[in-house]
């Protein structure tokens, strides 16, 4: 089996304000000549200033500790999460990614954003009027492609199936592209076992700046999270794309002489790894659990006072 | 802070109003959703009908409860012209077989050999195939059950099982799952459409009902989730494939199973091992051993409460010891 390189993914006061800057004050926008705005009712081929089409490489450094290797386990920071949602993550063990049916599951899309692969927008476009009916994202981990549909049809019923990439529709908002996805299965919303149900949606504005874009996720789950989850990214418009990254995953028995069906996992209080960051960032575990208040930049003082009030842990050396 | 709390505020307002735009059904209204190959779900009269359409005619899974069986015929009809040729009972709950006679009986039955009289006298219904302890159950033999009247029995009960069929150029495997929601369960394999009809082994919009009095059991539920996962072909990344038509909620495919899977198995487990501490129900009850799936699962009115399925499987677990 080869696995696809790691996502991550973060939420953080840093990102929430980021959306409330975005676009009118983003130094981007100040360097780039601002591009007309689109009526929604106006019809007929999109200009090339408001075309998302080309081949996207993600800048990098926006969270970059979570991306790449991946999160350390039990570090929730900055995560609107439930209660429920703790309690689920605390009984996650990475252990469960061998067992054969969870080899070659593949990044949900709100969490696929931040995958250190291109990003190619295509048109797909009506052939008699030429009007665009659709985009088509396709992202090279896990090899998925997302079709955006921007002709106004709703979504499914609720009793249909659900994909990694969910359905989405698309509408111009000016010269933002936004896309709102539902339908999406079960996946990770930080990999190291914070979990997105399938009741999650997601809202999306991509803006572009010449040759740069800013994608904005917005993610809703009334399961897990107390509040919308909120990540930023930025893309730069690539001049050369050769060749392609595949993901050709074939499950197999990781773990010789296990048991057929078994669920690894924790019990309650049996987690080995639960203040394992708290302690190497030298930070209350309360902290490390998360929480929306962990995402706002208040936050900072209550640590101050939790730090004071109570024996710090030392980090490790 | 406002200005964030606008700007987030203001999309999920879009989010929701966009939600509304999803194509669900009126109540009353029976749309089918084309699954795949032969195979299509009809939602909203009961618990989720499986109907296979070929040129032989309409397999049915499950009836629903018989309060919108003209509008369930009426889908059918706009599917095809062609005649239901049976009609099979995944479990004996009303609101899978409420509309047996009244589906059963707008159907037809092909007879072999040479008869008496008029053919047709004995072409006037289509089987009911269900497992026996289902039969028993509706025909009152197995006491506790309420009796149903004799038209709304299945006329083709098994034992072991699996019974094979080959309708409209597929075969049909109906199996047997012993001791999961009830006693009589049945799953429905339609192989060369590759979907799955699972009954009440599956229901994706709470945690499994396991109906102790009649026969079901958490072990029984696990192995019969377990034997799904087993039949499930995924077709790319653990995506799409074999689709499951449960008996509640969306469709599944390997992937959907495998969580919901995991989530039984860890719950079975925490009880488990509270069970073994000597734990009552109540101190059980107390740890909250569902709490990270209560949001998605769990209920605290209804039919199907999270108090009622940690009393099941603390029961079950007792009796299994």
């Amino acid at each position: 089996m080869r696995r696809g390189m790691c996502l991550s993914r973060i939420a953080c006061s840093f990102c929430v304000l980021l959306v409330g800057a975005l676009p009118s004050i983003s130094p981007l926008a100040h360097a780039q000549a601002k591009p007309p705005v689109r009526s929604q009712h106006e019809v007929g081929p999109v200009p090339s200033e408001f075309s998302l089409s080309g081949t996207w490489v993600p800048y990098f450094h926006e969270d970059l500790l979570e991306r790449g290797n991946g999160p350390e386990l039990d570090n929730y920071v900055g995560l609107p999460i439930t209660d429920g949602a703790r309690k689920m993550a605390l009984s996650w063990d990475p252990s469960r990614m061998t067992v054969e049916e969870h080899q070659c599951q593949v990044h949900v899309s709100p969490y696929m954003n931040r995958s250190p692969s291109r990003y190619a927008f295509s048109e797909i476009r009506d052939p008699e009027t030429q009007l665009v009916i659709a985009l088509q994202l396709y992202i090279e981990n896990y090899q998925q492609t997302r079709t955006i549909w921007m002709d106004g049809r709703a979504h499914p019923p609720d009793y249909a199936p659900h994909t990694w990439m969910g359905f989405s529709t698309g509408k111009w908002e000016g010269n933002i592209l936004t896309v709102y996805t539902t339908h999406i299965k079960q996946g990770f919303i930080r990999r190291n076992g914070i979990a997105e149900s399938d009741r999650a949606t997601m809202v999306e504005h991509y803006i572009r700046y010449g040759d740069i874009m800013t994608h904005i996720v917005i993610i809703t789950d009334p399961v897990y999270l107390t509040e919308p989850f909120v990540r930023t990214n930025d893309f730069a418009l690539a001049q050369y794309t050769p060749g392609s990254w595949v993901y050709s995953c074939e499950p197999v028995e990781e773990l010789t002489g296990e048991a057929k069906n078994r669920v690894p996992f924790y019990l309650p209080g049996e987690n080995p790894f639960v203040d394992e960051f708290a302690k190497k960032r030298g930070i209350p575990l309360a902290a490390a659990m998360g929480g929306a208040e962990t995402m706002y930049p208040e936050y900072q003082l209550k640590l101050e006072e939790l730090m004071k009030s109570q024996t710090q842990t030392p980090a490790k050396k | 802070m406002l200005a964030i709390a606008a700007v987030v505020g203001a999309t999920v307002l879009a989010g929701t109003a966009l939600a509304q735009q999803a194509q669900n059904p009126a109540s009353g209204e029976i749309h089918p959703w084309h699954v795949q190959g032969n195979v299509y779900l009809l939602p909203g009269a009961g618990a989720n009908i499986t109907v296979q359409i070929g040129d032989q005619g309409v397999t049915v899974v499950d009836a629903g409860n018989g309060k919108l069986t003209d509008q369930v015929l009426a889908a059918i009809r706009k599917l095809t012209d062609r005649p239901i040729r049976v009609v099979i009972d995944t479990n004996s709950d009303p609101d899978h077989v409420g509309g047996n006679q009244a589906i059963a009986d707008a159907g037809i039955a092909v007879i072999g050999g040479v008869v008496a009289f008029n053919i047709e006298d004995i072409q006037h219904s289509s089987p009911i195939i269900a497992h026996e302890n289902t039969f028993n159950r509706m025909n009152g033999t197995t006491r506790g059950d309420p009796q149903w009247p004799s038209g709304a029995w299945p006329t083709d009960p098994y034992s072991v099982g699996p019974k094979k069929l080959f309708y409209n150029d597929e075969g049909i495997e109906i199996i047997h799952v012993p001791a999961a929601h009830t006693d009589g369960d049945s799953i429905v394999f339609f192989r060369r459409s590759d979907v799955i009809s699972a009954g009440d082994v599956l229901s994706t919009t709470t945690y499994p009902v396991i109906d102790l009095k009649r026969g079901g059991s958490i072990q029984g539920m696990i192995d019969g989730l377990n034997r799904l996962l087993d039949m499930t072909v995924a077709k790319q990344e653990s995506e799409g494939g074999t689709y499951i038509v449960p008996g509640h909620g969306r469709i599944y495919d390997q992937f959907d199973i495998l969580e919901y899977r995991d989530m039984v198995v860890i719950i079975r487990d925490r009880i488990q091992d509270l069970v073994k501490k000597n734990k009552t129900l109540e101190e059980i009850k107390a740890t909250r051993p569902t709490e990270d799936y209560d949001a998605r699962y769990g209920a605290t009115t209804g039919l199907w409460t999270t108090d009622m399925f940690i009393e099941a499987v603390y029961k079950s677990l007792l009796a299994a010891k």
